[in-house]
């Protein structure tokens, strides 16, 4: 689409929204957030960019293909999965490591891969449809 | 609790991503295919045996207590369902190596398999209502692409019908989720089965066995509602729909029997009777389908529709031996289902065509193929000593056992014409000469052994034939299997207590 | 709410299966988003509903301020909007797919015979050996 202010909305929040769609996925878990809205968020910023500049200049830009994040998305999921039966505990069971930086207690977790999972798994689901739908 | 009870589901999706992340190494691709459904076929059976010695097995994921977490339950109904579709994966992958071209294997044909293979194997092992709903739908999403893989016309046909029609049986079926989640507050299947013996409104609980009826039926093809089966399944490639008409309508069946034997068994009367008059028409109405095709795997798209009618005859008697009966038909209709599909096309590698009149000649030229297909053939019509004959058996001593006749003389009369269908393809595809016009420049030239040959292609059906020989003629041991199987599925207290332990 | 949510539900079952019923496929996949929302409304509906806290567990405490509102049917709809998504999406791509190559979104034209297939599949053949 050319239109000058789509271009450069385009520019401002596409920054914006990528922010926001990390925001609340570091959010997730105790608050209202996490991979699902995230990765929402994440795919509607690249959306936006691929409105205004075309589904092959936004696939140049973010350069890995949807599928390709699938499949780090499954990666990630089954890590989460196989961890805890490394300590004898059922497939997908939270193992979590809390590691304290002077006063800030920093939370690590195997839902946390879980969720960069689901993450990615929304993102490149979401942009295979969305390329699919505007390549021809 | 057992922790390998996850792999079913973690070796196809670990095969799958691999799958994906090479997609642009066929080697790896194929490799991770065939490698993955052999990995599954050792863990299954690996699995199937603790359950057959040590009795049910449960996981609870992710350590959440039954009934509020996710629960993975193995009785010897979903050892057995379970060990059928890691063989059959494995058949049909190494089918697949020639059968898939480099074009559908680009748009990720391995990887779609093995998450078909999610959804099915999570659908046998799950121990939650809403969970099976999810099941369902990965078992779908992938059927759905796979279906429409190669973007032929008629395969867009096919598609559009089958999707529609499944995306309104997953809705109907996620009603049903919330009926019984208003009505009991819970979804743990064992949990159910307690509690909704506590349901005051037992007309709510029949209605909303209907609702599950008609979602589950749709799935599983039973009359009325089998008519998307034939319009689809004889369009995508032929692997594809061998394992589409062997296993996806079975998860179908399967969710039947265990919903009906563990949870709706509050008033059999009423239920059980419906599901013995939907499994009469459905046998009838498959076969006088079939009759009246011409087109191979029409045929046999037909036939699937009239086979699940014996296997719900079967539990809708809801006795040991109909349960049994059903079981053991399930196991054995899936193994020859899915050849018969098999050599359906080998037929038309050799002839290029699905069409009983233009094919003939078979037999001539390559009696090999011509002995594969009897034995299947016979098998689906229910010959002794094949595998059929002691499926159809067992169905009808059960049903002269509790004295229902009439259905009973129903599924012979059905046997016989399913019979004459499958004499009607021998006819016209393996005896009947071939016309000249009709003759294509391979016909006689392609050999099924030696280099060049299509082994990738025979040795599937030589193993599915071969495993079809074995059920019949050392039938004792897979009968007793089936009969232990359903003993358990008629005690539901031993089900609920492995669930929920001992209370 | 209960009863209003009820009816709300019922109409949009009734018109999403009137949808579903139509000849053409953009407008039966519409009838399903209908159908899918009126699930997920019922749903919702027989999770019963509860005018309380929101069911989370503020910061220092162990348990949601009580009362507060029964948190499975949420997430239950939530898992079930997520499949529904995806599954629409597929469902737009494949009429999307449809009418580019059939030229025709009506479903009573997608009438095939069995005999193209055969000769399809024929052609896709010789396409590959090539």
């Amino acid at each position: 689409m050319k239109s000058l202010i789509l271009h450069t909305a385009t520019r401002l929040l596409m920054a914006l929204l990528l922010i926001f769609s990390l925001f609340l996925f570091f959010r997730g878990h105790d608050e209202p957030g996490g991979g699902f809205i995230g990765g929402l968020f994440g795919a509607g910023a690249i959306t936006l960019y691929a409105l205004a500049f075309g589904a092959e200049k936004a696939q140049q830009t973010i350069r890995i293909s949807p599928l390709t994040m699938i499949a780090w998305g499954f990666v990630a999921l089954i890590i989460s999965g196989i961890l805890p039966m490394i300590v004898n505990e059922p497939f997908l069971t939270g193992q979590w490591l809390f590691l304290d930086f002077a006063d800030t207690e920093v939370k690590l977790s195997s839902p946390l891969i879980f969720d960069i999972g689901v993450y990615l798994c929304v993102v490149g689901f979401i942009l295979a449809v969305i390329f699919s739908l505007e390549e021809e | 609790m057992n922790l390998l009870l996850i792999l079913p589901i973690a070796i196809p999706l670990t095969a799958a991503t691999i799958g994906l992340l090479f997609r642009k190494s066929p080697m790896v691709q194929r490799a991770s295919g065939v490698i993955g459904m052999a990995a599954l076929l050792v863990s299954v059976i690996y699995l199937s045996w603790q359950t057959y010695t040590d009795g049910i097995q449960v996981i609870q994921l992710g350590d959440w207590a039954a009934p509020f977490g996710i629960t993975l339950v193995m009785d010897l109904l979903s050892a057995a369902m379970l060990i059928i579709t890691a063989i059959m994966g494995l058949v049909v992958s190494i089918y697949s190596l020639y059968d898939i071209d480099r074009v559908k294997e680009q748009y990720h044909y391995y990887p779609l398999l093995h998450i078909l293979l999610i959804g099915i194997n999570g659908s046998f092992l799950t121990g939650d209502l809403f969970n099976l709903y999810v099941w369902f739908e990965v078992m779908l999403i992938s059927s759905f692409i796979l279906l429409a893989l190669g973007n032929r016309k008629t395969q867009l046909q096919g598609a559009v019908k089958y999707v529609i029609i499944n995306l309104v049986s997953s809705l109907v079926f996620l009603f049903g989720v919330a009926m019984v989640y208003g009505m009991t507050g819970t979804l743990n299947m064992a949990d159910l089965a307690v509690k909704i013996a506590e349901v005051e409104n037992t007309g709510l609980v029949t209605a909303v066995s209907m609702i599950f009826i008609v979602s589950f039926g749709i799935k599983a093809a039973i009359f009325p509602l089998f008519f998307w089966l034939p319009a689809s399944y004889h369009t995508p490639p032929v692997a594809v729909s061998a394992i589409f008409g062997g296993l996806l309508t079975k998860v179908g069946v399967y969710a039947l029997i265990r919903v009906f034997t563990l949870i709706f068994t509050h008033d059999i009367g009423y239920t059980h009777t419906i599901l013995l008059w939907v499994s009469g028409f459905t046998m009838v109405c498959g076969v006088l389908g079939a009759a009246a095709q011409m087109e191979f795997r029409k045929v046999l798209s037909f036939h699937i529709v009239s086979q699940i009618g014996y296997m719900i005859m079967g539990l809708a008697f809801n006795t040991k031996l109909g349960i049994m009966g059903a079981i053991f038909y399930i196991i054995h209709n899936i193994l020859a289902k899915s050849n018969l599909f098999l050599i359906s096309g080998i037929a038309q590698r050799l002839t290029g065509t699905f069409e009983l009149k233009q094919l003939g000649g078979l037999y001539r030229q390559y009696p090999w193929l011509a002995v594969l297909f009897l034995i299947s053939a016979f098998a689906l019509a229910g010959f002794p000593p094949l595998s059929g004959f002691w499926a159809k058996l067992s169905l009808v001593k059960a049903g002269l056992q509790i004295e229902q006749y009439v259905i009973t003389g129903v599924a012979i009369l059905v046997g016989l014409l399913t019979l004459f269908s499958m004499v009607k393809i021998w006819a016209y595809a393996f005896w009947m000469p071939m016309e000249e016009e009709n003759k294509s420049e391979q016909f006689g030239k392609m050999k099924l052994m030696g280099a060049g040959g299509l082994n990738l292609l025979v040795t599937p059906v030589i193993i599915l034939a071969a495993i079809i020989i074995i059920v019949g003629l050392f039938a004792e041991p897979f009968l007793s299997f089936c009969m232990l199987a359903a003993e358990q599925l008629l005690n539901p207290e031993i089900y609920i207590e492995s669930v929920l332990g001992e209370s | 709410m209960e009863t209003l949510l009820a009816i709300i539900g019922g109409a949009l079952f009734a018109a999403g299966i009137y949808m579903v019923l139509r000849r053409n496929l953009i407008k039966a996949v519409i009838g399903i988003i209908l159908i899918s929302n009126a699930v997920n409304v019922l749903f919702f509906n027989l999770g019963r509903l509860t005018k309380a806290n929101p069911p989370l567990i503020w910061e220092g405490n162990t348990l949601p301020v009580s009362p507060f509102a029964n948190p499975l049917p949420q997430a239950l709809v939530l898992t079930a909007i997520v499949i529904g998504f995806g599954l629409l999406a597929f469902a737009l791509v494949l009429a999307y797919r449809s009418y580019k190559e059939l030229g025709t979104v009506d479903l009573d034209d997608m009438k095939m015979d069995p005999v193209e297939v055969s000769a399809e599949m024929r052609a896709e053949e010789e396409q590959v050996n090539q």
